[in-house]
Parts: structure tokens; C-alpha cells; sequence
């Protein structure tokens, strides 16, 4: 079976300064395989400072690893070349958070459906283009007639996003970055973004990597999960059980402050430690939040395999065996349980 | 809430009408309701509902082409709209305080955080020494969970969170009656979000003040207030307890909202509200949710509900329950 996708000991470090250069890590050693046939949704999760956008900023190429290698068909993204990268370019696609600021506001939102066409030379005919462009944004749940023509100002957020969805889904993508893509969305239009998104991974084949800090959502349309903390993976597997029973002290302070939308889930009582600035940057990197630290989180714990698809970068679970960063593929399930 | 308590906010039939070149746009429309000391109340809407129409319009910061129309906010008996103005500046902050949307941008980037605190406190006459000043403001950062080194910061200093819980601080100082948090967390990450909601929760009780959580996350809402209005279009459409709201809305509108909820036993269902959020400019005849209403009758489309109350304290405003009042 062929790799769509395939991270290898992939590390990103942002530094400043000239001299005494201070270093921060954003991504640490993260090792991951999409395959090619076997189209999945899958979440990375972390609060702001984890790493997440960085990732997808990488995946994306729009910056290069500063160790490891982003294979993409067989292929280093940082070499590809002509042809290879313009593929690249089509078949990898991005919805990011903000729908407002991704338009031009001087030009109808027919100019981003437009743009992609000519690029890519999608279309001969102009005819051809328009009948892409309704194809693409009736995939959506939008009306050509009602958005065509009209400014980004004219339309909701809700509309704006789903344009965007709209002008990837046009390209045929098969994979889509998206960058929480409903975190400035209504509550009442999450639900039809979330389920365009769904759909185009069942019905498209397209590979979706969801990022967000929204464990809710995600728990909603993913198959599987990673959880990052400050750049390093702190626990991965299925998203259902990873939500519902999570094993590592971080999940279940992420999983504990879900808001949840029903009166009998509370939120938990434990006071939160802050985060510090800064760090250490040896050992486990939540130890200094977390309420069970022990003296062994001075050293950097391995991935324990908790049950088949679950695993914890925590010492409270060495009573499992460890699983090495560059298997944390295997233990991410493709398909959820009931569709299996 | 106790039912012999005396409210200390009333709101009643407050309008707001913008005058845009293409129309007048109603964006708040006969909304009335009240408040205890102490207790909190959750705004919940689409965007463009009139949530945020109803904070400014109770600060009185509604700026041209906007106008508030008419109705009255009362706070311990004093109308806020009958004030002077220069009554009215001195009112904001040690009565009625806001806390905006997006703390990132509403703090001075180029002066400390420590100036903006004691600015808050000079502006409104008090004459008290400098140490004690400061020694107020350090308290108010420290009931925030700050470090008082904050003091001597510059925003950019400072995460998302920690801004967020400046304004929280800021709003706090004058100990004001009536607190309102437009979106405070909208930008934050979860855990971020419960820490600062949990602040606002604490300060409230110290100073014994009631909050208004404007917003459009239901699950915070579950988690955080006791009363939930749903406003759609510039009216409030339900309000009632949140034990009530989430187990037996009456407005469809509201219903719809909660069933539209994920939760964690109905995975992968998505169920979204037909149709989209009508345009102020553009209202439909009648109730102007009735073209997205499942349960829409003949009356919906001719006659303007009124809000009546229901099942003890509720309100509500739908034909529906015509007969019951």
C-alpha cells in the first residue's frame, strides 16, 4: 500500500536572536503515515502554543522541518520540483480558521473559485468553469445563484467558510489541512460545515487532517486523535477512546474543561496550574502543570501502548509496554468502530 | 434566586435602531427583562442577533447610525438612559462595567498595564494617595489570579489569557453592580477559557455583582450561567433557567438550538437550523423566524408575537403559546 503522506522524525525549532539565540521547540520528533487508500479524518489537538498550527504550517510546505523529512507520494516536499509541485500544490489544500480575512475584499468570492481554475487549468471552456465552480459549492450546501457575483461582506461567515471548503473541494484535493475550520463560526452553521467536511471524506475520498482545540468537534468527525502538548505528542490513538477514557494527565484536564452542552457533565474542581513561560525543555514538557509530576518526569517518557489503539507519553502507564514515536501510526484507526 | 430579592438591573423596553442607507434595521426590538444581585445570565444568538446591540446599548455606547429609541435600564432605581452624560462616564465602571470581545485589542499596547488600571481609577474622581491607588489596582490583579508584576507590563507582554483577565480586572475595580462579558473567551483555547471563566465566577462573588455572558456557545453556558436568553433578530425569544432551557426549551427557535448541540451521545450526528439568520433590513412579516420554524402556523406570518410568561417564570414569545398566558 502506497503513503499518501508520511512524516519522518519530523522536528521544527523557532529561534531568535543573533547571539545567545534563545530556541523554542514547536514540534518535536513526530513520525505519522497517511496512506493513500484508505481515506480518514484525523484530529491533532493541543491549546494554543502546542504546535498544532505549526504542523500544518509543515504539511502545507509552507516552512521546512528543521529535522526530518515530509515524504508526499514518494517524494521530499522541500525538493519537489515542476510538475511534482504543482500536483503538490492542487492535491494538498488548506481551510484555515478565519473566513473573513482569506477573502480579497475588492473582488466577488467568484474571484477565489476562479483563480484555482486558471492555474490549474481545470477548464477550457468558460463554460466548463462555471459548471466546476456549482458542482463544487452544491457539494457545500450552497446555492450558485446566491453567492456568485456577490462581495465577501455580503455573506455570512458561516457562507464565507464553506466557499472555502467549496474552492478545495474544486481542486480534487486528496488531502485537506484544515485549520480550525469552525472556531469563528456560529454554533448553528458548525453543524453544516462539519458535516460538509465528513462528507467529503466519505464520499470524495479525501483525507482531512482536523486541527483544533476543540476536543467536541473533533470528537464528532474524527476517527483518531493525536493530543500535542508544547510540540511533543502526549497521547494518540481512537478518538472515542481517547475522549472517553483519556490516560494521560493532559487529556484529562483538555477533556475536563470541555464545555459540554448538557447540565450533568460539570466542569471538574481541580484548580488548574498556570502555565509558565518558558519551560524546560528536558523531560516531560507538562510536568511543571501536572498534578501527579513525580521525580521520573525529569526524563522524557516514551509512547506506553495502553490498549490496541491508545497510547500515553506518561510514566503513570509503565506498567505497559512502550511503542517507539515512528509506530504512533499504528495505533491511529482509519475507520471509527461503527463504520468498521 | 430568591424571589423576595429586589432586581438590580431592569431592562425594559429598550430599541435600538440602526438608519443604514439601505434601510432602518431594528436590531433591538422591545427587550425587556431583569436581573438579581449575584445572579448570571447567559445572552446566546446567531451573529448579527443583537447580542452585543444590547451591551452597548446598556453602556449607552451606541455610535451613529445607531440610536437607542427608547426603554430604560435601571440599575438599584436609577435610569442609566435619563443620566447626563458626564453622569453617564462616571456611571460606566463603578456601575454598569463591560467586558469587550477580544481582549488583544482593547488594551493599550504602548502604555503598562499599571497606568491603565490606575487611569480607570483616576477618571472617575477618586482622590485617594498614590500608593493607595496602586495598591487597589495590585489587589484587583491579584483577585484575577495575576502576579502583581503585571503592574509594571506592557500588553504584549502578556498571553491571550492573561489580557483577558486585565479586562476582567479593569472591570472589577469600581466594584460595579452589573457586570457584562461580551464573548470574554471566544479566542481562547479550553482550558484557558475555563480558568478565565472561573475568575469571573470568583470576582463575581466577592463583589456580589451580576454578570450578563454574552455569547453563542451553549455548552459554556450549561457550565457557567443560571438564566439563558436566546435572542433572535433583535428580540428575546426565551428566557428561563438553564435547567430549563436544556431540558425543555418551549421557542422552537431555542429547541432547535439545543438539539443542534453535539454531545457525547450523538456522535457524527449533525443537525443544523434550516435556513440562515434573516437581514435586520429584510425582516419577515409577522415572527421573523417563521420561515425556519418547524412548527410555523398560519398566524406566524401575519401577527407579531408578544412575550408572555409561562410555567412559572418563563418568558417566551411565540404563538404557540397563546393560550396558556
Amino acid at each position: 500500500m502506497a503513503n499518501l503522506l508520511e512524516l519522518r522524525h519530523v522536528s521544527k525549532t523557532y529561534s531568535r536572536g543573533l547571539i545567545n539565540a534563545k530556541s523554542t521547540v514547536a514540534l518535536q520528533d513526530i513520525s505519522l503515515t497517511l496512506k493513500e487508500d484508505e481515506p480518514t479524518i484525523m484530529t491533532v489537538a493541543g491549546e494554543s502554543g502546542s504546535g498544532k498550527t505549526t504542523l500544518a504550517m509543515l504539511l502545507l510546505g509552507f516552512i521546512t522541518p528543521t529535522t526530518g523529512q515530509i515524504i508526499y507520494r514518494g517524494k521530499d516536499i522541500t525538493t519537489l520540483e515542476g510538475e511534482d509541485r504543482l500536483a503538490f500544490r492542487r492535491e494538498v489544500q488548506a481551510v484555515f480558521q478565519d473566513p473573513f480575512a482569506v477573502f480579497n475584499p475588492f473582488y466577488t468570492v467568484d474571484h477565489l473559485l476562479t483563480v484555482p481554475i486558471k492555474q490549474f487549468k481545470l477548464a477550457k471552456t468558460p463554460a466548463e468553469a462555471r459548471a466546476k465552480m456549482d458542482e463544487a459549492l452544491k457539494a457545500v450546501g450552497l446555492r450558485p445563484e446566491d453567492v456568485l457575483g456577490r462581495f465577501p461582506h455580503q455573506l455570512s461567515g458561516g457562507q464565507r467558510q464553506r466557499i472555502n471548503v467549496a474552492r478545495a473541494l474544486l481542486l480534487k484535493p486528496r488531502l485537506l489541512i484544515a485549520d480550525e475550520p469552525v472556531s469563528m463560526v456560529d454554533a448553528s452553521l458548525r453543524a453544516s460545515i462539519l458535516e460538509t467536511l465528513r462528507n467529503l471524506q466519505r464520499d470524495h475520498g479525501v483525507s482531512i487532517i482536523y486541527i483544533t482545540h476543540d476536543l467536541t468537534t473533533a470528537y464528532h468527525i474524527a476517527k483518531s486523535i493525536i493530543v500535542l502538548y508544547r510540540g511533543g505528542v502526549m497521547e494518540a490513538g481512537d478518538v472515542d477512546q481517547v475522549i472517553k477514557s483519556p490516560q494521560h494527565p493532559y487529556t484529562r484536564l483538555l477533556v475536563d474543561s470541555i464545555p459540554w452542552p448538557t447540565l450533568d457533565q460539570r466542569w471538574g474542581s481541580d484548580t488548574i496550574k498556570a502555565r509558565e513561560a518558558g519551560g524546560s525543555s528536558v523531560g516531560c514538557p507538562f510536568r511543571t502543570r501536572c498534578p501527579m509530576a513525580m521525580e521520573q518526569c525529569k526524563t522524557q517518557p516514551p509512547l506506553y501502548h495502553i490498549k490496541q489503539k491508545q497510547a500515553a507519553a506518561c510514566y503513570l502507564h509503565a506498567e505497559h509496554s512502550s511503542i517507539a514515536a515512528e509506530r504512533l501510526s499504528e495505533l491511529l484507526p482509519v475507520k471509527s468502530e461503527l463504520e468498521a | 434566586m430568591g424571589q423576595d430579592q429586589k432586581p438590580v438591573l431592569r431592562v425594559s423596553n429598550l430599541e435600538v435602531t440602526y438608519y443604514t442607507d439601505s434601510g432602518r434595521a431594528r436590531a433591538l426590538d422591545d427587550v425587556s427583562f431583569t436581573l438579581n444581585a449575584g445572579e448570571k445570565l447567559g445572552m446566546v444568538g446567531e451573529s448579527g442577533s443583537g447580542k452585543s446591540t444590547l451591551a452597548l446599548a446598556m453602556m449607552r455606547m451606541i455610535k451613529p447610525p445607531g440610536r437607542i429609541e427608547g426603554g430604560k435600564v435601571e440599575i438599584g432605581g436609577i435610569d442609566l438612559m435619563a443620566l447626563s452624560d458626564e453622569d453617564m462616564r462616571q456611571a460606566r465602571l463603578s456601575k454598569i462595567a463591560y467586558i469587550p470581545q477580544g481582549a488583544m485589542n482593547s488594551l493599550n499596547p504602548v502604555t503598562r498595564i499599571g497606568s491603565q488600571l490606575v487611569d480607570a481609577i483616576r477618571s472617575h474622581g477618586i482622590q485617594d494617595s498614590r500608593a493607595q491607588v496602586e495598591e487597589r489596582c495590585v489587589n484587583a490583579l491579584k483577585s484575577v489570579d495575576l502576579d502583581p508584576a503585571v503592574f509594571r507590563m506592557y500588553p504584549h507582554e502578556l498571553s491571550g489569557g492573561m489580557k483577558q483577565r486585565v479586562c476582567i480586572a479593569i472591570g472589577i475595580l469600581l466594584q460595579p453592580s452589573v457586570i457584562i462579558a461580551d464573548e470574554p473567551t471566544s479566542a481562547l483555547d479550553v482550558v484557558t477559557q475555563r480558568q478565565v471563566m472561573e475568575t469571573i465566577d470568583r470576582v463575581k462573588d466577592q463583589i456580589n455583582a451580576a454578570v450578563i455572558l454574552i455569547g453563542h456557545d451553549m455548552g459554556l453556558m450549561a457550565q457557567f450561567v443560571d438564566r439563558v436568553a436566546v435572542m433572535y433578530s433583535g428580540r428575546l425569544v426565551e428566557v428561563s433557567t438553564t435547567r430549563e432551557m436544556f431540558t425543555n426549551p418551549v421557542h422552537p427557535y431555542a429547541a432547535a438550538l439545543i438539539s443542534s448541540l453535539p454531545n457525547l451521545e450523538n456522535k457524527g450526528v449533525f443537525q443544523g437550523i434550516p435556513g440562515l439568520a434573516p437581514s435586520l433590513l429584510r425582516l419577515p412579516g409577522g415572527c421573523s423566524f417563521h420561515p425556519r420554524c418547524a412548527k410555523v402556523m398560519d398566524i406566524c406570518k401575519t401577527t407579531r408575537p408578544l412575550t408572555r410568561r409561562v410555567q412559572g417564570d418563563r418568558l417566551v414569545t411565540c404563538h404557540l403559546y397563546n393560550e396558556e398566558a
